[in-house]
């Protein structure tokens, strides 16, 4: 038998087998599970291109097959005196696999009859909840404001903004404007100018964030190659940077 | 207040508030008994429908919500060119089918019904908003177990778990199980 089977279409070995079972229009509860395993195995020697991860659910289910069929091969014994523990291993080998495939289906079923569910519920539309702050009437808050105020207000504003005013621009990769090399010369002249200056003095109003972080990482990295020391008062003083005295190795 | 003006109340509480709008809430709003706003609102679901109206009303759990009829999709489809959200995969609805009967479940459990793995598809679930995390088993390894969301009832049109199709019908197969066991 030739088929074209597509494997996307399954959602792995139990809905193979099931695929099988329904094509072959045999008896679930009486599965030929020789032919089955064959059937079953031809597809899965098909599959070209491999999935390890399906292909491994795949396997263990042609093991379990190959199982089931050799246990049907062996004789059965005579129960006549086996207690009840040894009638339920002795029992047909395929029930715990029909078992399985039993309650497989019946979540395929269901999967089906919600899917239409899916599909008549997609044709519905519900109503975003209203913005109902827009009628709050809380317009209070300007109501000692006048024009004056308002224009005040704007113009701190602005002064403000123009103050922390950064430019980024998205589209382009900017260039580092503070290197850490040219910091820490920075840093290390000063010292040799002065001998001990104030962390504060190595910035004005006027420096960015980005230019006080490399500043400041330039000093971490001096303490690390032991060039200076620093000291620093209460939590949150002015940090006084001085110049380590060399140790000659 | 008489019967209709209450409806036509109704009917603005629950046009402004789109959501699922609460059994409780309507009646505090109106200073009624639950079981009045309720009766009054099984009749309006009848009236509504009755009428053909453009909406329909539809229950959610103790939730009221206002609808548009799914055999007016043709026209109102027209007004917006936007895909609608995709349909859940077959993956994705075993899963949740799975989840749905058994719940509160475990993910091993669910896969050893399919047999598959299903990280993926509880993911999809769990990203929709249609099953969610409901704790941990006491037991080893203390694994996730999952149910169904509110979002699950409303995105297939359930009033509660209840309105699933009942799975006892497929259940009397298992009496051919039993000549097996034999």
């Amino acid at each position: 038998m030739e088929y074209n089977i597509v494997l996307e279409s399954f959602e792995g070995p139990m809905d193979l087998l099931m695929h099988l079972i329904d094509k072959a229009k045999i008896d679930i509860y009486d599965i030929n599970i020789n032919e089955i395993t064959e059937q079953y195995i031809e597809y899965i020697t098909k599959m070209d291109e491999l999935d390890l991860e399906v292909t491994s659910e795949f396997l263990v289910m042609a093991a379990t097959l190959l199982e089931i069929k050799s246990k049907m091969l062996l004789p059965q014994k005579k129960q006549e005196n086996a207690n009840n523990q040894l009638e339920i291993e002795e029992a047909d080998p395929r029930l715990e696999l029909v078992r399985r495939l039993i309650e497989y289906r019946k979540y395929k079923y269901i999967s089906q009859e919600l899917k239409e569910f899916e599909e008549i519920q997609k044709k519905v539309y519900f109503k975003p909840q209203e913005d109902l702050s827009y009628y709050a009437g809380d317009d209070e808050v300007l109501g000692e404001m006048d024009l004056d105020k308002l224009v005040k207000a704007l113009n701190n504003l602005m002064l403000k903004n123009k103050k922390n005013k950064t430019f980024i621009n998205v589209s382009e990769v900017q260039r580092e404007e503070y290197t850490l090399e040219e910091c820490m010369k920075k840093i290390e002249a000063k010292l040799e100018d002065k001998g001990m200056i104030k962390f504060s003095s190595l910035f004005d109003d006027s420096s960015s964030r980005a230019e006080i972080v490399v500043i400041f990482l330039s000093l971490l990295e001096l303490i690390k190659v032991k060039s200076i020391i620093v000291r620093q008062k209460d939590n949150f003083s002015d940090i006084l940077i001085a110049k380590q005295a060399r140790r000659d190795d | 207040m008489d019967n209709k003006k209450i409806k036509s109340i109704i009917e603005s509480l629950l046009f402004i508030w789109g959501e699922p709008l609460g059994l409780k809430d309507i009646s505090d709003i109106l200073e009624m008994e639950e079981i009045e706003v309720e009766k009054i609102l099984n009749d309006m679901i009848e009236d509504f429908d009755h009428n053909d109206r453009g909406l329909k009303i539809v229950r959610i759990k103790n939730n009221y919500q206002l609808c548009t009829r799914p055999e007016h999709d043709k026209w109102i489809s027209k007004l917006s060119n936007q895909n609608k959200t995709k349909s859940l995969s077959n993956a994705a609805l075993e899963t949740l089918s799975i989840i749905a009967y058994k719940q509160p479940i475990t993910r091993s459990e669910m896969e050893a019904i399919r047999g598959v793995r299903c990280d993926k598809a509880v993911q999809t679930l769990l990203d929709r908003g249609l099953v969610e995390e409901r704790g941990r088993l006491e037991k080893l390894g203390r694994p996730i177990i999952y149910g169904t969301t509110v979002e699950f009832l409303r995105y297939f049109g359930l009033e509660d778990l209840n309105d699933l199709p009942p799975i006892q019908d497929l259940e009397i197969e298992d009496d051919g199980l039993e000549s097996m066991e034999e």
